[in-house]
């Protein structure tokens, strides 16, 4: 009862909390903007997409395609300082909010044709999202100040 | 040969988690400005675990695209998303975070709404 006093005491520090969504926040724009980058650069790509490693070290020229994956990098790097944070069974299903945004951004920029039970998916991640949103982010060790 | 590429991104996806959980914990507040950028490289340098983490979401990562390329997208992800309960249930018993009701029934949600989502 102790540690949970504790546990809870940690994750409801007000600045501990704006750095974790601040971190989420990031990486939850972060990925689907480098992929909806890299799908731009690979579709305007002349051409076809291969097993020849030379065809993708020529995709990774193209000015998108770098763009995407330079943010996927950060992306992934921003997903890590998170775990630092907070616990991963946290991370998992709030992160996912990526997927609509994912959705939204193929719709709005690609033109991709968004169909009904896509948006009920949608719905639930967000009901999901938030209800995950709603619990302590951080149950086991508290994170350390950097040094 | 699905099942094995899908075992394999499962797998991987879920042990690379793991793994970067655990150390990131290990290591401390990290952050993404410039300064906290080259602090967390230093980071993933120092620590082998992380370095293997990276190694299994790279395995992750080709398993995947082998798969996409072999069947439907609308079988490859919502299958893989089943990686979701694996890293779930491994959070409350190998890292022993506390997973209650509300959290187990938001990840259930959001697996539902993913599933929906890869039609």
């Amino acid at each position: 009862m102790a540690v949970a006093r504790k546990a809870d005491y940690i994750v409801q520090t007000p600045a501990l909390r704006l750095r974790t969504y601040s971190l989420l926040g990031l990486f939850v724009f972060l990925r689907p903007l480098g992929n909806l980058s890299l799908a731009w650069g690979t579709k305007h790509f002349p051409q076809v997409l291969s097993l020849n490693p030379l065809v993708y070290l020529r995709a990774m020229v193209d000015p998108f395609v770098a763009l995407g994956i330079a943010m996927l990098i950060l992306a992934l790097l921003t997903r890590m300082a998170l775990l630092s944070l907070a616990d991963l069974s946290f991370v998992l299903p709030v992160t996912a909010i990526g997927y609509v945004l994912a959705t939204l951004f193929g719709q709005v920029f690609l033109h991709e044709n968004v169909h009904a039970q896509q948006w009920i998916g949608s719905v639930l991640i967000f009901l999901g999202t938030g209800l995950v949103g709603t619990t302590s982010q951080n149950t086991t060790t508290p994170a350390e100040e950097p040094g | 040969m699905k099942w094995i590429l899908l075992s394999v991104v499962v797998t991987a996806t879920a042990l690379s988690d793991l793994l970067q959980s655990h150390e990131m914990k290990r290591a401390g507040e990290q952050s993404v400005g410039a300064r906290g950028l080259a602090r967390l490289l230093k980071t993933i340098a120092m620590r082998r675990y992380l370095i293997l983490s990276i190694v299994c979401l790279a395995i992750s990562f080709f398993a995947f695209m082998a798969l996409v390329q072999a069947e439907p997208l609308s079988f490859a992800v919502p299958a893989s998303a089943s990686s979701f309960i694996l890293e779930t249930v491994a959070a409350k018993f190998v890292l022993k975070e506390r997973v209650g009701m509300r959290r187990g029934a938001g990840a259930l949600l959001v697996l539902g709404g993913v599933i929906l989502l890869a039609r």
